[in-house]
């Protein structure tokens, strides 16, 4: 799959706010069709990553590339049409509805004197099927649970109908089964569809049971870059969490699986 | 949600009570009885039909109150856009051209180009309104990017950003209204403290294109609107160059304050009552939210002037007053509901 062109490429890229890089050049490429999953600590960088390849963030050095073109010089209408982002939620200020709101996706495609038509509908009642929301349609976002919540800006996200999918922790605030829901999802979309999703997560069992491959977040750098089976390792998550854990084969998948292990030696080697 | 079908009849009503209240405040003002029957006949007689009523009757109709409501309808509905695009902007339903202090650049701006003896160029209007015009976008502008903090405007830090920066501006303005003889000062006060007596259909034409290119873009622009609501990163992530529309709102929310504030003085808190209670009645969509404001903003102020001509028999209190005072509390109940 490498070779392939990559659709999203960051090489070498620094970023940051004010005096402080956070960013110290971060190389990573994302292909279609594939489940990136980005893990580490908190401070490691991954929510800036999002900013900085997306064009939110100006970065300092570097490039990031999309379809081989350099974000910076892609109009940010056109770039949400086929890059779109699934930020870490806040509270609604406002009391759109969940479809009001999954609507807004649609808005790089439509032209200023252009109402949505039977393409954005399609568009926007398949988003609110896929994140199971049909019944909560016509719910207004300040009622939500956080959870439901999430799930909007992610259908929102789909109606933008993108080639290119970041999500920022979208399982934060999910319970169980629409944590694995939504993986599901993820996954499906990147392999039916060809989408080439990015997503934090700091489930590292979530990421490391469904992501085809896996980049843990050190610093500010890529620590390790590979498969679940490559960077999922306890030596890995030591050097980087600074915490002892086990990791073990999940019998069912054969993913690597993160067990907590309370009774391990201190950490005196660190 | 609020169905299409229920929307479309709260409009329909918005419009019909905004022509009947019209009607009604027609008869209101001054000594002379105007029924009810006498407007649309004055109105018919001016638009090319044989006059039906006294001469004298189709002069007050004509030459004062009609006139007045006019504006009445232009500046409420300047005034609720503005608050709607200000809230937009802000990202935070507490924003009003008043409580941000833009209205009192605006009305510095205007008292400077008085001061300056540039009012008689271009028949009065321009030079004021343009001056206002820039007085409001300088604190707007001042507002914003001093109570932002990455990429959010906390209310807190907008308030008192805009109470600071306006208490400025009106210290100013006293400053220059001293070098003022003193019946040009009390009738330039009576001005700021908001006032739609006596003005003319030249004050209405003079605010006219404002609120009509205002209200314009306010609809062409409503779905990204909507989006910069949610907050600046999501806006960006569905492709509104930031940039760009934040510049445009800005400019068009203080050029309908300011164009309001130029005609009628200080009128404050509609820009927050209006949208505020729009919102119940039609949602946050700004798709509805921008018509039901410019009929909301309209009725609400031709009813306020009501109040100001009757609350006080024989004498005429500033509109400015009665929208405080209605206002004040208001804005005190929705602090008490923010989650600061």
């Amino acid at each position: 799959m490498s070779e392939a062109a990559p659709i999203l490429a960051a090489e070498a890229v620094v970023a940051g706010y004010d005096e402080r890089d956070v960013l110290h050049g971060v190389t990573l490429e994302l292909h279609p069709g594939e489940f990136l999953g980005i893990i580490g600590p908190n401070g490691s960088g991954k929510s800036t990553l999002i900013r900085a390849l997306t064009g939110l963030l100006p970065i300092r050095s570097g490039r990031v590339l999309f379809g081989g073109e350099d974000v910076a010089a892609i109009p940010t209408r056109a770039l949400a049409r086929r890059l779109a982002v699934v930020p870490a939620v806040s509270a609604p200020t406002f009391a759109f509805s969940v479809r009001e709101v999954v609507s807004m996706g649609r808005h790089p495609h439509l032209g200023r004197f252009t109402n949505p038509g039977v393409a954005d509908e399609r568009a926007i009642d398949e988003a609110l099927e896929l994140t199971d929301l049909v019944q909560l349609a016509d719910r207004a976002i300040d009622t939500l649970s956080s959870g439901e919540l999430q799930r909007s800006v992610i259908a929102r996200a789909l109606a933008q109908q993108p080639q290119v999918l970041l999500l920022d922790e979208p399982t934060a605030h999910l319970d169980i089964g629409h944590q694995m829901a939504t993986f599901e999802l993820l996954v499906t979309l990147s392999r039916q569809q060809g989408l080439a999703v990015l997503c934090i997560s700091h489930d590292l069992n979530l990421a490391a049971e469904y992501c085809s491959r896996v980049a843990l977040f050190s610093v500010g750098q890529v620590y390790a870059l590979g498969s679940p089976h490559e960077v999922v390792t306890e030596q890995n998550l030591r050097d980087v969490y600074g915490t002892l854990v086990s990791v073990e084969d999940n019998p069912y998948s054969g993913q690597p699986v993160v067990l907590l292990n309370r009774a391990s030696p201190p950490q005196e080697e660190l | 949600m609020i169905s299409q079908r229920r929307i479309s009849l709260i409009l329909i009503s918005l419009g019909v009570l905004l022509v009947i209240s019209a009607i009604f405040a027609t008869g209101i003002g001054g000594s002379a009885v105007v029924r009810p029957g006498d407007v649309p006949r004055v109105i018919w007689h001016h638009l090319g039909g044989p006059m039906s009523t006294s001469e004298m009757l189709d002069m007050i109709v004509w030459q004062i109150r009609l006139p007045r409501i006019a504006l009445a309808l232009l500046v409420g509905a300047s005034l609720a856009v503005a608050g709607t695009l200000m809230q937009s902007l802000f990202h935070n339903p507490m924003a009003d051209p008043y409580i941000v202090g833009v209205s009192s650049g605006a009305a510095l701006g205007a008292v400077l180009a008085v001061t300056l003896g540039l009012q008689f160029a271009f028949a009065g209007f321009v030079t004021r309104s343009l001056f206002a015009f820039i007085g409001a976008v300088v604190v707007t502008g001042l507002v914003y990017f001093m109570s932002r903090r990455g990429g959010r405007v906390p209310i807190g830090t907008l308030l008192l950003t805009g109470i600071a920066i306006g208490g400025l501006m009106s210290a100013i303005t006293s400053l220059l209204l001293m070098q003022w003889r003193p019946d040009d000062m009390r009738m330039v006060i009576m001005w700021l403290m908001g006032s739609l007596a006596g003005r003319d259909w030249a004050a209405v034409f003079s605010l006219l294109p404002y609120t009509f290119i205002g209200v314009t873009v306010a609809v062409l622009w409503r779905r990204e609107l909507n989006i910069m609501a949610l907050g600046d990163e999501t806006a960006h992530h569905l492709g509104v160059n930031l940039e760009r529309t934040r510049m445009l709102i800005l400019v068009i929310a203080s050029m309908l304050a300011a164009a309001a504030v130029a005609v009628s003085g200080v009128i404050a808190f509609i820009g927050l009552i209006v949208p505020h209670l729009m919102r119940l009645l039609v949602g946050p969509n700004h798709r509805q939210l921008i018509p039901a404001c410019i009929l909301g903003g309209g009725l609400l102020l031709i009813w306020a002037d009501v109040l100001a001509q009757v609350i006080i028999p024989g004498a005429e209190i500033p509109i400015g007053i009665v929208t405080s005072a209605l206002g004040c509390p208001f804005f005190l109940y929705l602090l008490q509901r923010q989650r600061v």
